[in-house]
């Protein structure tokens, strides 16, 4: 169990103790005061340099995580890999080189390939690298911006803040996650994070789409969706993966709706209260009803939002007393 | 006690080793009493004062010289917490620190600051605050008021009120609560 990510890569959820997991959570919670301020930024990373490499597309966790290293005072350097050598040809590991060469401190980085982020870890040891999510492995900041938003919610329904109730919030807590599982690095990221923090967690999906080794996942496999969908107090959905094939993995997608999607009749089944989170984007009408996305207590807009400070989190207690640093 | 300076010994695997109490809880109060009127009157119209308290060693003390300014003025003095860990110079010396809130409810701008700490040392905490305060606005004055000033400062910084000073070594630890003073040493545990 690895206790604390402070000076330490962030690949992957799977090993972060609960302590881990607060300590982020705590740290994020200052960020949101900070982002709540007329001048949204701090020195804390002033003269650190983060590289952001996203061999995937992907918006909002990269405007996200730009916006934070900026709120923090790093310089960002973006290589937008469709205009760069990589469309030339160039590895992974020459990239990597050629930018460390510049003299960065950490790379956040989003690839196609599950394990790519720890085989850079391994390319440039002196640097922190954070996953911003690899394949069908990992997406740890998707997962701690999910239980973020969960314990922020909570905390205000009880009137508590955050940083008062540590992971209290989470025991006996009932996460049913749907969907894509077998293609979703989110749904490995939460189950994480949220088994970490003390709560429950089904996943709903159809056969296809769950994955072949779920059976040694912490999770049960829920049998019955609606019965399922009443036992939750969280319902986090995944969007069907079309670039990943999942179109293939269900008969149509209207089935997999009528079978899988939260349509508003479940929603309006669900017990008062659940909480309704998808990682975005949202491909309306087929995991979602498009009236479902827009319901009080579906919270999608406030994960976006939780973005910034998580990963403002995460970079400063990564890059804060970073090997490099405290070298001098 | 958990004072800031504690707080990061914990950190680095240091506990606090008592040598003596210096200021009993009484002591404390009486100086927070002392420093209120000290800050009457140099201020004389208090309208325009806000308290700032550093977190977290500076919280308890800036909490009671509001409650004694208001008593004083006959008004609600502005209470505010400043959390610096993360306009800090030493991040790559210490570990992190835990940051605490910041909590400024009104607008600074124009208004006559007084920083409260527990301990004044180097100096480098209350230059933090100095650069973290102008981001919430732009202050007409700023004064510090502190419980302990054990010297050895590496910055040109002093404080306007001061509860105790206390001539220590470098290889001292004060550790200054609501509770009293104490002096003493870090050792690994």
């Amino acid at each position: 169990m690895i206790d604390s990510i402070r000076g330490a890569n962030l690949l992957t959820l799977d090993g972060l103790s609960r302590e881990a997991i607060v300590e982020v959570l705590d740290t994020a919670e200052s960020f949101v005061e900070v982002n709540q301020r007329a001048i949204k930024k701090v020195p804390a990373l002033r003269g650190r340099v983060v590289a952001s490499l996203f061999f995937e597309e992907s918006t909002r966790t990269r405007l996200s995580f730009e916006t934070a290293a900026k709120r923090l005072s790093a310089d960002v350097l973006s290589l937008a890999v469709a205009s760069s050598s990589v469309k030339k040809g160039e590895s992974l590991r020459d990239t990597i080189t050629t930018i460390d060469a510049l003299g960065i401190d950490a790379v956040v980085m989003r690839h196609q390939s599950s394990g790519a982020a720890e085989q850079v870890s391994r390319y440039v040891p002196h640097v922190r690298v954070i996953n911003a999510g690899d394949g069908l492995h990992q997406h740890p900041t998707q997962g701690l911006l999910d239980v973020f938003t969960v314990r922020q919610v909570l905390g205000e329904r009880s009137g508590t803040s955050g940083a008062e109730t540590g992971a209290e919030l989470f025991a006996g807590l009932r996460v049913l996650i749907v969907g894509d599982i077998r293609h979703s690095r989110v749904a490995r990221s939460d189950i994480a994070a949220y088994v970490a923090l003390g709560a429950t967690v089904r996943v709903a999906a159809p056969g296809t789409l769950l994955p072949e080794d779920v059976a040694s996942w912490p999770v049960d496999v829920a049998d019955d969706f609606d019965e399922a969908l009443r036992w939750a107090d969280v319902v986090g959905l995944l969007r069907l993966q079309h670039e990943r094939g999942s179109g293939s993995f269900v008969p149509s997608l209207a089935e997999f709706t009528s079978t899988y999607g939260l349509t508003i009749e479940r929603a309006r089944a669900l017990a008062p209260g659940t909480l309704i989170m998808h990682p975005g984007p949202m491909n309306r009408g087929v995991e979602i009803d498009s009236r479902v996305a827009d319901l009080p207590s579906a919270v999608i807009a406030r994960q976006v939002s939780n973005g910034v400070p998580i990963r403002m989190a995460v970079l400063y207690l990564t890059l804060a007393g970073s090997e490099r640093e405290s070298g001098l | 006690m958990s004072t800031s300076e504690e707080r990061q010994a914990r950190q680095r695997g240091l506990t606090f080793l008592v040598k003596s109490q210096l200021l009993t809880s009484d002591d404390v109060a009486r100086a927070l009493r002392r420093m209120a009127h000290e800050i009457v009157e140099h201020h004389h119209e208090l309208t325009d004062l806000s308290i700032i308290g550093l977190q977290r060693g500076g919280e308890p003390f800036a909490r009671t010289l509001v409650s004694l300014l208001s008593e004083l003025a006959g008004g609600d003095v502005p209470l505010g917490l400043l959390d610096v860990s993360f306009y800090r110079d030493d991040l790559s010396l210490n570990p992190v620190p835990d940051s605490a809130m910041t909590a400024i409810g009104h607008d600074l701008t124009g208004r006559q600051v007084v920083l409260v700490d527990d301990v004044l040392f180097t100096g480098r905490t209350i230059r933090a605050a100095l650069n973290a305060l102008m981001d919430w606005g732009r202050p007409r004055s700023v004064q510090l008021a502190v419980m302990v000033d054990r010297g050895h400062r590496e910055l040109p910084i002093r404080p306007d009120y001061v509860g105790k000073n206390l001539p220590t070594s470098l290889d001292e630890a004060i550790v200054a609560t609501l509770e009293g003073v104490w002096i003493g040493t870090r050792a690994a545990p």
